[in-house]
């Protein structure tokens, strides 16, 4: 029973990914695609947290927390290149 | 983009304070647990470079190099004479080149305790990503 309700969860997270891949492809700005790219983020760790309860591991918690600096560092990243077009400056306010 | 409008980063910069505290802890916890779970030096070399990234991305160049006056090519460099002489250091002991060695210990505060000295040359795998990992960043960040 537990195991229906995991294989359910999965399908609906992999569809709201299904959704945001949507926005990426066609997202008319770029800021819609960094916003998309960082739910996908968010949508990876809720996978890896089903699977890893699937597989009954503790293996892949380390991953989680991972992902979720990692997607923080990205939407960073890109949101400074938007806003000034350089990422890492050299000296601030010149 | 091209015009410079002033902007105020306060809430970046006070995230930044916080958040990278809590990186450069997972990933000293990353590096020392990897003996045991998942991790070890590389992933927790990446974590640490990741979080001076962080301060890089908030501030700016200069002042983060007056917070860490560290020369990344020297660090790079330190890693690789402890990874080094971690595996010269068995053929002191007429055992071939690497051989580890590990025991048991009574520290003062931690009880017994099992040292091995492959955390030596996991600590220089540690010291060499960071050190390459930010001499990149580093240079392609500098130049114009």
């Amino acid at each position: 029973m537990l195991h229906l309700i995991f294989q359910v969860t999965l399908l609906c997270v992999s569809l709201s990914m299904l959704g945001l891949i949507y926005r990426v492809i066609k997202g008319p700005t770029t800021p819609d695609r960094v916003v998309a790219l960082d739910a996908i983020g968010i949508n990876l760790i809720a996978i890896i947290a089903l699977v890893s309860m699937m597989l009954d591991t503790y293996a892949f918690l380390e991953v989680i927390l991972l992902l979720g600096i990692l997607a923080f560092l990205g939407t960073v990243a890109f949101s400074k290149f938007l806003e000034k077009g350089e990422i890492i400056e050299r000296e601030r306010d010149h | 983009m091209k015009n410079k409008v002033k902007t105020n980063d306060v809430i970046l910069q006070t995230v930044t304070n916080v958040v990278a505290f809590i990186i450069i802890l997972f990933s000293l916890k990353l590096f020392f647990s990897g003996h045991y779970t998942p991790g070890g030096g590389f992933i927790g070399g990446l974590m640490t470079s990741g979080a001076i990234v962080l301060l890089l991305l908030a501030y700016d160049i200069k002042t983060v190099s007056s917070i860490l006056p560290v020369d990344y090519k020297i660090v790079t460099a330190i890693g690789l004479f402890l990874s080094v002489a971690t595996g010269a250091g068995a053929l002191l002991f007429d055992v071939p080149f690497l051989t580890h060695a590990y025991d048991y210990f009574h520290l003062p505060l931690l009880g017994k305790t099992s040292l091995h000295t492959a955390v030596l040359f996991d600590t220089g795998v540690y010291l060499v990503v960071i050190g390459v990992t930010m001499t990149i960043i580093q240079t392609i960040g500098v130049s114009e």
